[in-house]
């Protein structure tokens, strides 16, 4: 079977979009030559200049020249190179492009992608290595997605592009070199379903982007003293699959959210807040969660691999559910 | 081709037009001392020559942004009074729904894409329809209004210079009235003309119009637009008024010298429009203070019937927040 990276993932479901869809245009800065990242090589000799643009350093004209072209019938797909960067033209994504249909009564839509490396891992400090989805989910009116594989990446991000909604795609900057099988045909991946990858009876792992390899890992290794874990991808927080999450913890008794972003107010808080809320009654443990650390990522390999959750910190919370007497003195210093 | 046919009309059309926009705006004034509206409102009295003048250059397919001071952005283009004043009253039928309130009035089945309350947020998104139209090479011209305050915002910079470099076509029209919210405009800017004074630096010609009078605003947009529609790019345009009330009906202005306010009313760009037309002999005296009493009473009318409307069910707070009309975020 034919594999793929991440990386060329992105490419090809811009490819596909773009061959299927006239109305798909491509902004960014150095998107034309590729892509500091690499992710839209190809793409300009393959569609021409009229779909593919190299804008200025502008972060605020990109994202608002991506909202006029939506709202003038296009579907623009902008870059925003590092999610770092949505600080620099958050009016525009919050003020502007979440808001514009609703406020409007309806007579603005936004049919738009904006897609941005994000998350840590490679040493590139704190403005560059942010995972900040739990930004965007302070937002109504924005969907949000971040691919966890190959697969998942070209199919999510397709399903983003014709989705009628603005949506942020973060494509996880560690992720880039990992290999899946590649797609055959048109492949597209729904908004909102969440994937079962491991099944298991013991406790449920919640998982995104880059954490459910964590997650992954972590269920092997419990695997190996009995314990068996289920491992689910949220895949998208908006729409958010929570009757997954529901149905496998009402099952399981038991759940860890594993988040990159910082724990004092991460995705996984909001997630924890629906089990809690909802599932009360079947949860046999706390729920926990395990996050990035409450401090900006720091550059030595060392201290980023403290500050970031892994696949070690999950089997402790893990086994910390499993262990009842121990639940309350288990918690992280972050 | 869209947006090819310019408005056919005559002074005596964009008098009428400016009159309506007055009164439907002295009226809302009223309205809001007392106590009937919901939220802020921005009044541009004194600065209806721009929109009326702009708008007058735009064809049915064009596109306009404007501003939160943008209640005649939005009627110049036709947006239907009646509906954005159950918007400000927070009636049923409004323009938005009942969801934008004065500063969010759109009426894109005018070209009228929305008013923008973040200074400066929406001068990207105007960038980014004139980009569409080099796209798909439809002749659309785009125009965006903003004020004064707006020249010393991040995101103006970033548009125009996109604008530029991609040769857009975009009519960027500066109302400068002269203050930034209640400060002066002349004390935080290091230049004499807000706007003007910026456009060399993205290889702009600097352009200055009389923005209380019409027709020259007209004249001078009309040409920025053909250039945006000949493949030419964008024009930086900046009309000088003046703001005859404060920055919102809720502030009276009392930091402003009361002389520099009354040599501003000799300016009304509403009478003098009015005076022109008497000097051309389109219209006497007497006819435009008869339209001039019929335009007060048919706003009189407006308000009276819009006051008697219900209010919107309030479950609509819970749809629209998607394009199908749903607002769900998780299953």
């Amino acid at each position: 079977m034919a594999q793929l990276t991440y990386r060329e993932a992105v490419a090809g479901a811009l490819a596909q979009e773009m061959a299927r869809d006239e109305r798909v245009v491509l902004l960014g800065e150095d998107v034309g030559s590729g892509g500091v990242f690499k992710t839209t090589a190809g793409l300009r000799d393959r569609f021409g200049t009229d779909r593919v643009w190299d804008t200025p350093i502008s972060e605020q004209a990109i994202a608002g020249a991506a909202m006029g072209a939506a709202a003038a019938g296009l579907r623009p797909v902008a870059e925003i190179m590092f999610s770092d960067f949505y600080a620099t033209c958050w009016d525009q994504v919050a003020n502007e492009i979440a808001k514009a249909c609703y406020m409007t009564g309806g007579q603005l839509r936004m049919p738009l992608v904006i897609r941005g490396t994000n998350g840590g891992g490679l040493g590139f400090g704190a403005q560059h290595s942010q995972a900040i989805e739990n930004w965007a989910m302070c937002v109504p009116g924005i969907k949000i997605v971040s691919p966890s594989d190959p697969s998942d990446m070209w199919g999510l991000l397709a399903a983003a592009i014709r989705d009628d909604e603005p949506v942020l795609v973060f494509e996880h900057k560690a992720l880039f070199g990992t290999k899946g099988e590649a797609p055959a045909g048109d492949h597209v991946v729904g908004l909102g379903e969440a994937a079962v990858r491991r099944t298991g009876d013991d406790v449920t792992l919640v998982g995104l982007a880059r954490t459910v390899g964590m997650c992954l890992e972590a269920a092997s290794t419990l695997a190996d003293d009995g314990v068996s874990a289920e491992v689910l991808d949220l895949r998208t927080l908006v729409p958010l699959d929570a009757a997954a999450v529901l149905a496998s913890v009402r099952r399981t008794g038991r759940v860890v959210i594993v988040e990159e972003n910082p724990g004092q107010l991460g995705w996984g808080a909001g997630v924890a807040a629906i089990v809690a809320e909802e599932a009360f009654a079947d949860l046999r443990a706390p729920v926990r969660r395990v996050s990035g650390g409450n401090v900006p990522l720091p550059v030595a390999a060392a201290m980023e691999a403290a500050v970031l959750p892994s696949a070690d910190k999950v089997v402790a919370a893990v086994r910390d559910v499993l262990t009842p007497a121990t639940v309350t003195s288990a918690t992280g210093r972050g | 081709m869209t947006g090819s046919v310019v408005q056919d009309v005559g002074l005596r059309g964009l008098y009428e037009q400016m009159l309506r926009i007055r009164h439907f705006e002295a009226k809302l004034d009223v309205l809001y001392r007392q106590g009937r509206v919901r939220g802020p409102a921005h009044l541009g009295i004194g600065q209806e020559a721009i929109a009326v003048g702009v708008a007058s250059t735009l064809g049915p397919g064009d596109a306009s942004l404007g501003t939160y001071r943008g209640h005649a952005h939005a009627l110049a283009r036709g947006a239907d009074p009646e509906a954005v004043l159950r918007e400000l009253l927070g009636r049923e039928g409004g323009i938005c729904g009942g969801k934008g309130g004065s500063m969010h009035i759109t009426s894109v089945a005018h070209g009228y894409y929305g008013s923008y309350a973040i200074v400066g947020g929406h001068i990207p998104t105007a960038v980014g329809m004139a980009w569409a139209s080099r796209i798909r090479r439809d002749g659309r011209v785009t125009a965006c209004f903003f004020g004064d305050g707006t020249t010393n915002i991040g995101a103006f910079h970033e548009a125009v210079n996109l604008a530029a470099v991609w040769s857009l076509p975009v009519v960027f029209v500066c109302e400068n009235n002269q203050y930034m919210e209640y400060t002066p405009i002349a004390d935080v800017i290091p230049v004499a003309r807000p706007a003007a004074d910026r456009a060399p630096a993205y290889g702009l010609e600097p352009v200055v119009v009389d923005g209380n009078d019409v027709e020259a605003v007209r004249q001078t947009v009309a040409r920025a637009v053909e250039r945006a529609r000949r493949g030419d790019g964008p024009t930086l345009l900046e009309a000088t008024t003046y703001r005859l009330g404060g920055h919102s009906v809720a502030d009276g202005a009392a930091y402003r010298d009361p002389d520099e306010v009354s040599a501003a009313w000799l300016r009304d760009p509403v009478v003098k429009a009015a005076q022109r037309l008497t000097e051309t002999g389109d219209a006497t005296a007497e006819e435009t203070e008869a339209l001039v009493a019929r335009v007060k009473g048919e706003m009189d009318d407006l308000a009276v019937r819009v006051l008697e409307a219900p209010t919107p069910d309030a479950a609509a707070a819970w749809t629209g927040m998607w394009s199908d009309g749903s607002s769900t975020w998780r299953n």
